[in-house]
């Protein structure tokens, strides 16, 4: 071990700043499975639930004696852990209270054993509730860095080798156990290197931190990609990121708190900004979408009570437009075209410019042909088509489109400047009013 | 006589526990909502949340009175709910991670400004989280209550209000909250309007228990009661009780011990919801156990007395014996339960190895035959089940059709005489 | 169905509603009549629940109104009743049979009013009207499937309301609660109330219903039975091809013309 010396010689710094970065970057990897489980408070509940572990241990053994602690906070957790799935499995209460009654109740009994603990007459280091709650990041020992690198690799092996389990009983249990595998001792795995990476975490950094590194570097992650192995990849950057920058901007606060804050300000800029699942791409989206639509309504309603006089361009009054669907704010909308060339108008009359003419009746070709296609395929449509008016032509099978084009035509409701047929008269149904003045 | 002085003057221990027992109260009122709603992890988000809150007010207030706490406390919960809801709705966090986002968020966020602002002084982060029960006669007096006593009755007061003024509003939005909308009862508003009301009973709890402990107040006895009753109103006042009989308990076991009191509070309400799910005589887990094995005996009883009654039908010279019976009923400690239960009730009787059916006995067989042929009938005339597979499904279930059902499926079948394989239905 | 003498309970307006830029239901527009009973009818995926979620402002509206006798349904809440689907519901919670029948007549009370001894009495007779006067103390989670949807159609009852929307009442119950339901429909159209119901059954439209509505992301058509529920409309509301079992039980409408 030539690495043992110049570990001996790192700076308390250093090592701070490295074990927590790996701590980070651990709780990350395990986090973003508890997150896609449905699990994020899990984390906290193990947190908490160790106390009483941990206090027998001490009261057992005697002395601060990191191993026993955490086996002793490990051993509570995982019954904490057990307690949760009787419950919610065998009695009338549900999940998330069962989680809330033994997390306080674990907590509680904690509480009674460290007040026992801490009288004078105990020997030993008297294990403060203080430390418990926050860590002691700075009394990193170079024995705790190499128990953390020992852990860190051992989730790595785990993950790395069931990756592709791990992920299927994420997203489709119901299917994983049809196919054969051993969902419960899957499940019950994740749970355990969960359990692990929280009680090995919570003697340096206590358990508010251990709680919010579970969840926010994996919840950040997810913000960013659809896909598991990038989210794992993420989460343990933002996990690993998070320990040396809040360590670094916030000098003179407690060191877990600003931790926390690091992970939370990663996160709250994940969730405006990020390109798909931001909300403000978002909201974008949706405005647009919106602005889109209604377009495109306008747009097909002048095409629809224009048509039957086709190639002429009608002049259309405007009452007959506004009577023909319903409208929010139609001036608006009136202005937006003039300014785009596609409609001519005056204070009566509307009428389509040959650009809008053209646009117009693209948009209606469109329009009728996802028509054609819901109703050829009604069963299936719903889950295959996303209605982008102008993609739909992107989306089908060139010979499928001609044979939607073809059975238009046949109707006689191919769109004018696309069809090569000439139209027919026909029924628009509701709405062909007055069409010209 | 103790207890006569105690009202006049009261001592120490009873100042404590009535300071417990009434946070017990006052969060169980709020609790079974949050419990029925499924948002028990709500409560102890917002006992986290608040601590920022509260920093601010003291800032701002420069004291540590009740009005600007429970103000700061009120606006936390707010907020804590406000962003919990966008961050759900809008940016599609699943509800469990949004909720620890924001929650762990606004406490590191406390924990920052009390150590920047307020080092020292009455916020000891610790003391928070564990509370001190001990110190609550010593507190300053208002109107002849200690302070922690006189701010739990005050919200305990808030909350009853609340019930009393909401009750049928809050009832409808937590069991069906798109109805409420429906009907004009802002499920939205409600939901608010709850969050605030946790948030602020867990600040005034904390002084006294501390803020992990305000989530066992809020959300065990409230599970406790779930498992007792059926009705909402009863829910609430078994919680009140399981509270402050928990209170009492908690406390007298620290005494006994020595040991933290809000904590042993904790543990004493732990064990009574232990004792519930097991016990709770419709659902607990003993009572469902004793019942599948009741059940279960009784199936192998009444097989027992239908498998001689058929075996007397085919040739009464040559009865069953004991050896012969319980293999077929499958050997086990059940099977012979089962026929040492029918000795003692006297449908069978013994004769050296054979057993044969009494009087009673050969009534309760002729019975259950007459289900099981009835219901053969009825599958195959009325189902159209090939008759190879009605035995088993007519097995199952003859032992559960009662007597009004038996006259029913016989009206039904006008009155057969013969099931489809060609026996006799008993009369 | 003279025309003069149909006043409008319930009018849609292109409705579209879309979820995360996707349309889930896209220029619905139509009329009905009051005292119908109108089946909403069409495959899954279609946007059955999002309209009646949608109606009742329990989904945003991307473009469109609802109309309930002419006004907006905002205004006209106290008009409208709503029967869930089953599934939404938490059966663990402690209320009784009568406690749920009680929360009908809540809308009326209006904030911070008790109910009282006039409500209680509507829920009794709304209990019997349904038959399950005898269940009256019991807690939900008892009961069977079919009881279940009697406990909802009697909170409905007792809302009072005159038009009402009912989402699959049929589905997962037995036959005789079925013929239940039908004959109870049937009694509030004979009140002159107006009923939408989502349904899932085509082989029911024409005994049950008076109008229909058929519906696959967009309108088909809406209208009276008679004419609207044809071969045709189904075709383009279900796909090309129905399947064998449809096709065989057309096949045996058409041979008995007269049903």
């Amino acid at each position: 071990m030539t690495e043992l010396p110049i570990l001996l010689g790192l700076a308390l710094s250093h090592k701070v700043m490295f074990g927590t970065a790996l701590l980070g970057s651990m709780a990350g990897i395990v986090g973003s499975f508890a997150v896609l489980r449905g699990r994020s408070l899990v984390g906290d509940m193990l947190a908490h639930s160790a106390l009483p572990g941990i206090g027998l241990a001490f009261l057992i053994l005697g002395s601060r004696s990191m191993l026993g602690l955490s086996v002793g906070a490990l051993a509570s957790g995982l019954l904490a852990i057990g307690a949760v799935t009787v419950i919610a499995r065998w009695t009338r209460t549900k999940e998330d209270a069962a989680i809330g009654i033994v997390l306080s109740t674990f907590f509680g009994a904690g509480v009674v054993l460290l007040s026992i603990v801490q009288k004078p007459g105990i020997a030993g280091n008297k294990a403060g509730l203080d430390s418990y709650l926050f860590g002691e990041p700075g009394n990193m020992l170079t024995g705790d860095l190499v128990i953390l690198s020992g852990v860190g690799a051992a989730v790595l092996l785990v993950v790395a080798l069931l990756f592709k389990e791990f992920k299927l009983v994420c997203f489709d249990i119901d299917f994983a156990q049809s196919q054969g595998w051993p969902t419960l001792m899957l499940d019950l795995l994740m749970m355990a290197s969960l359990a692990v990476v929280t009680i090995v975490g919570l003697p340096i950094v206590g358990v508010i931190l251990m709680a919010a590194m579970i969840i926010l570097p994996a919840a950040t992650a997810r913000f960013w990609t659809n896909r598991l192995h990038l989210m794992l990849l993420l989460a343990a950057g933002f996990g690993l990121a998070a320990g040396p920058l809040g360590t670094y901007f916030g000098k003179g606060l407690p060191a877990g708190a600003s931790i926390v804050l690091a992970g939370a300000s990663f996160f709250v800029i994940s969730v405006l900004l990020a390109p798909q699942r931001g909300v403000l791409a978002q909201v974008l989206a949706e405005y647009q979408l919106r602005k889109r639509m209604t377009r495109e309504h306008l747009l097909r309603s002048l095409y629809e009570l224009s048509e039957s006089n086709l190639p002429e361009l009608t002049k259309l009054s405007l009452k007959s437009v506004r009577d023909y669907r319903h409208w929010v704010s139609l001036e608006k909308l009136l202005e937006q075209e003039v300014e785009k060339g596609t409609i001519l108008r005056d204070a009566e009359h509307v009428q389509l410019t040959p650009l809008g003419l053209r646009r117009a009746s693209e948009l209606t070709k469109a329009h009728r042909l996802w028509e054609m296609y819901l109703v050829q395929f009604a069963n299936i449509a719903p889950d295959h088509v996303d209605r982008d008016a102008d993609a739909i032509e992107h989306l089908l099978p060139e010979a499928l489109l001609l044979e939607l084009e073809q059975k238009l035509a046949d109707e006689g409701r191919l769109p004018y400047l696309v069809a090569e047929v000439p139209l027919s008269p026909h029924d628009l149904g509701s709405g062909t009013q007055d069409s010209q003045r | 006589m103790q207890f006569f002085s105690d009202i006049v003057n009261p001592s120490a221990g009873t100042w404590i526990v009535l300071t417990g027992a009434a946070t017990n109260v006052a969060c169980a009122m709020v609790g079974c909502f949050l419990v029925l709603r499924r948002m028990s992890m709500m409560g102890d988000a917002l006992s986290h949340a608040v601590l920022p809150g509260l920093v601010v007010a003291f800032l701002l207030s420069g004291s540590i009175s009740i009005v600007p706490l429970f103000l700061g406390a009120a606006a936390v919960g707010l907020l804590t709910t406000f962003l919990t809801q966008t961050l759900h709705q809008y940016a599609r966090v699943p509800s469990d991670a949004s909720m620890g986002v924001v929650f762990t968020s606004m406490f590191a966020f406390g924990v920052v400004l009390v150590k920047k602002y307020v080092a020292g002084l009455h916020f000891d982060i610790a003391c928070v989280y564990e509370g001190s029960l001990e110190l609550v006669p010593f507190a300053e007096p208002i109107a002849g209550l200690p302070r922690p006593l006189f701010t739990t009755l005050l919200v305990l007061l808030a909350n009853l209000v609340l019930l009393i003024f909401l009750w049928k509003e809050l009832k409808l939005s937590s069991f069906d909250a798109n109805l409420a909308t429906t009907m004009g009862f802002s499920a939205t508003a409600l939901h608010y309007l709850l969050m605030t009301m946790v948030a602020v009973t867990t600040v005034a709890s904390f002084e006294a228990v501390g803020s992990i402990l305000v989530v066992a107040m809020l959300i065990v006895p409230a599970a406790t009661a779930h498992l007792l009753c059926d009705r909402l109103s009863i829910m609430l006042a078994l919680s009140a009780a399981v509270g402050i009989a928990a209170s009492v308990l908690g406390y007298w076991a620290a005494i006994y011990w020595d040991t933290n009191i809000a904590g042993m509070m904790t543990v004493a309400v732990g064990m009574l919801y232990g004792l519930a799910v097991m016990f709770s005589p419709r659902y607990g887990i003993c009572s469902t156990l004793v019942s599948n094995l009741q059940m279960s005996l009784r199936v192998f009883r009444e097989d027992l007395l239908a498998m001689l009654y058929r075996v007397e039908e085919l040739d009464a010279s040559k009865p069953l014996t004991a050896a012969e019976a319980r293999k077929a009923l499958g050997s086990g400690w059940q099977s012979r339960w089962a026929m040492a239960n029918l000795f003692r009730a006297g449908h069978i009787d013994r004769r050296g190895d054979q057993l044969q059916l009494t009087d009673r006995g050969r009534d309760d067989a002729r019975r259950l035959v007459r289900s099981h042929r009835l219901w053969e009938t009825y599958l195959v005339e009325h189902l159209g089940m090939p008759l190879d597979h009605v035995h088993e499904p007519a097995h199952r279930i003859e032992h559960f059709i009662d007597e009004k059902m038996l006259q029913e499926l016989d009206a039904e079948l006008k009155r057969k005489g013969q099931d489809p394989h060609g026996r006799e239905i008993p009369e | 169905m003279s025309a003069n003498t149909s006043t409008t309970a319930f009018e849609i307006h292109d409705m579209t509603v879309a979820y995360h830029r996707r349309p889930v239901l896209w220029d619905i527009d139509f009329t009905i009549p009051e005292g119908k009973l109108v089946g909403i009818v069409g495959p899954n995926g279609a946007g059955k629940t999002t309209l009646i979620k949608a109606t009742l402002g329990l989904v945003p509206l991307a473009s469109g109104k609802v109309e309930i006798y002419g006004k907006s349904y905002h205004e006209q809440r106290h008009l409208v009743g709503y029967v869930p689907q089953r599934e939404s519901v938490d059966w663990d919670f402690p209320v009784t049979v009568r406690d749920v029948v009680l929360m009908g007549t809540y809308g009326r009370l209006g904030w911070f009013r008790r109910p009282g001894r006039a409500e209680r009495k509507i829920a009794d007779r709304c209990l019997e009207q349904v038959e399950m006067t005898a269940l009256a103390n019991r807690q939900i989670r008892q009961l069977s499937g079919g009881q279940q949807q009697r406990v909802f159609l009697a909170r409905a009852l007792a809302q009072d309301a005159q038009v009402y929307f009912l989402d699959e009442p049929f589905s997962g119950v037995d036959a005789a609660t079925e013929a239940a339901i039908v004959k109870l429909l049937q009694t509030l159209r004979a009140s002159g109330k107006t009923v939408l119901i989502v349904h899932h059954d085509i082989q029911t439209v024409r005994d049950y219903f008076d109008y229909v509505v058929l519906l696959n992301m967009r309108l088909i058509a809406c209208g009276p039975v008679d004419t609207t529920f044809t071969n045709e409309n189904l075709q383009k509301t279900y796909g090309g091809r129905l399947t064998i079992l449809d096709e065989a039980a057309e096949a045996m409408r058409q041979r008995e013309p007269n049903r």
